[in-house]
């Protein structure tokens, strides 16, 4: 139940994020979640949006560096306590996750989390076998 | 490929005969420049020579060197050898590395440098069939001018297209079916990519080969080219000073350039104490012009380090063969006490699956000499994590410091993001110079 995620290199300058935003901004792009890891020299920006294969594209005419990625996301009650539920879930079954970021639903009283892992699949059943949802990318874009 | 010649006598006599042609050539310039060009005959008086003193080319050494310094000295007319009304054309160097040099040209010289280019054409397989498509930049710059008129020579069809605009380039690229590129070989990679994103595969041009020159490359890049262009990638060698490019060319060995000995004699030389070495040396490129009328040089210094080859080629000519420049004299840089040349750092880059696409930053800290390699990252290398993109510059540094000797501080920067050149690249931006 993999989703993508749309990674893009960002140079560490001024504006060099500004640049990405104003151009999902002009086409219509709708960000779901987002994540930024950066270092002295540059930055990765991690983004989940409602089109992915429209966002690769006006990146992709305008030269950036970037990938799709697949990444998967899981509900989490919006409670103390939940995601440590999922990550000890994620440990006892020996999944490593590279990296995650969190975002909260609108309405209801969820959270979602987006995780990369190095199997999918294998994180997938854990969790679901550990009693969470995993959301796919029909419901991300519903959001 | 079929053996063809633009002057095939000239191109395959025998050694002996070169030399006595370059002999008889070379007394005669002597005594062209003693009588006509009076900072020449000061400098010869200078070294108490004089036009008897040279009897052959095994007089040669006594003559001075002359430097770009001393041609940029006598700008603009100093070094002029006829009446300016016997001229019919100037050029000029970019003045990339000082004030720019002027070199004149009489009918003559245009004839002899336009037959120079047509034999680089033919030795590529260029025949009057061809379409040769110039992107070199036309005007003052040397290198569309002098493939223009050798492609009028062998009588292709010649697009004169000149530097830049690079989708016009490849419009008429591909409608009008050219088979022989000539331009930069940064140009020429660039053209690669620009083809390739515009979904074209390296079978959809008609392109069988590339004459590039005018700044130095290395094998690396050249495999790159003929990969992406799906052509075979000739060298060609060149200087305003001596009249431009087609001083030397590759042939279809591509295994050095042969030197067009009937009007240029060349010499290697120790940079420091300007003795000659043996041939097979490495050293400085050293050439006399022996046909030159307007704008002759005796024993100019290029620069260029090199090394020259007399074994015999497969492609029938005996004219000798030049190496690449593996730098020059005036570029090497020094960090940190050693000796670094820019073609060192674009190696590794190639080797490590790098685009030939960088800049050197060299700088001074604390005392302390920087190094900084700003490299693009193609979309093949990137990944969605950082300790990724970072284990690539860590490998890369190693990489260089293995090569160089030195540490070198790499960044990898998105693609397009250094200056692509449609003229010559500006590999290495040395700051240190600003605080002297």
């Amino acid at each position: 139940m993999a989703i993508k995620q749309l990674t893009v290199f960002v140079e560490n300058r001024q504006g060099a994020l500004v640049e990405i935003t104003d151009l999902f901004a002009a086409n219509h792009v709708d960000m779901r979640a987002l994540s930024i890891a950066d270092t002295q020299d540059f930055g990765i920006l991690r983004v989940i949006v409602n089109d992915t294969d429209e966002a690769l594209r006006i990146l992709r005419t305008r030269g950036h560096l970037m990938q799709a990625t697949d990444v998967i996301a899981v509900k989490i009650s919006d409670a103390p306590g939940k995601l440590s539920a999922a990550l000890h879930a994620l440990n006892v079954g020996g999944v490593n996750v590279e990296y995650l970021y969190a975002f909260l639903a609108r309405t209801a009283r969820h959270a979602y989390v987006v995780l990369r892992v190095a199997d999918n699949a294998a994180a997938t059943a854990i969790l679901e076998e550990a009693g969470f949802h995993m959301v796919a990318e029909e419901d991300i874009k519903k959001l | 490929m079929e053996k063809r010649y633009y002057q095939k006598e000239i191109e395959t006599m025998p050694l002996s005969e070169i030399r006595a042609m370059q002999s008889e050539k070379l007394v005669k310039q002597v005594q062209h420049v003693w009588d006509n060009c009076p900072p020449y005959r000061k400098m010869m008086e200078e070294k108490g020579v004089t036009p008897a003193d040279i009897k052959g080319i095994e007089d040669l050494h006594k003559l001075p060197f002359v430097t770009k310094s001393d041609l940029r000295d006598t700008y603009p007319y100093g070094m002029l050898a006829v009446p300016l009304s016997d001229c019919v054309r100037i050029q000029s160097t970019s003045g990339t590395t000082g004030k720019r040099v002027i070199a004149y040209y009489t009918q003559k010289d245009i004839d002899l440098w336009e037959e120079c280019c047509a034999r680089a054409i033919m030795a590529v397989g260029g025949t009057k069939e061809d379409v040769v498509q110039v992107c070199y930049g036309y005007g003052l710059f040397t290198g569309g001018p002098g493939l223009n008129g050798g492609s009028h020579r062998v009588g292709s069809l010649t697009l004169p297209m000149s530097s830049g605009n690079t989708e016009r380039q490849i419009q008429f690229m591909m409608d009008l079916r050219s088979t022989i590129l000539c331009c930069t070989p940064s140009y020429a990679a660039y053209i690669g990519e620009a083809l390739k994103e515009m979904g074209y595969k390296p079978e959809d041009n008609a392109l069988k080969a590339g004459i590039f020159g005018a700044e130095p490359w290395t094998e690396e890049m050249r495999r790159d080219i003929e990969k992406s262009l799906g052509i075979k990638a000739y060298d060609i060698y060149g200087l305003t000073e001596t009249s431009g490019p087609g001083v030397s060319f590759e042939c279809e060995e591509q295994k050095g350039m042969h030197i067009n000995e009937d009007h240029f004699l060349a010499e290697i030389i120790d940079p420091e104490t300007g003795e000659v070495l043996p041939e097979g040396s490495r050293g400085e490129l050293v050439f006399t012009s022996l046909d030159k009328e307007a704008f002759p040089l005796l024993r100019y210094r290029t620069r260029d380090i090199c090394v020259l080859d007399r074994t015999p080629c497969s492609c029938g000519r005996t004219h000798v063969r030049m190496s690449k420049p593996m730098g020059r004299s005036d570029d090497m840089m020094i960090i940190r006490g050693v000796n670094v040349f820019p073609s060192q750092i674009e190696t590794v880059l190639l080797n490590e699956g790098y685009a030939p696409n960088y800049q050197i930053v060299v700088d001074r800290a604390n005392n302390n000499d920087t190094l900084d390699v700003y490299v693009e990252l193609s979309p093949e290398q990137f990944t969605d994590t950082v300790s990724g993109v970072t284990a690539r510059e860590k490998a890369l540094a190693a990489a260089l410091r293995t090569m160089l000797g030195i540490g070198a501080v790499v960044h990898l920067v998105a693609p397009k993001t250094i200056a692509r050149s449609e003229g010559k690249a500006v590999r290495v931006i040395d700051k240190r110079k600003l605080h002297d």
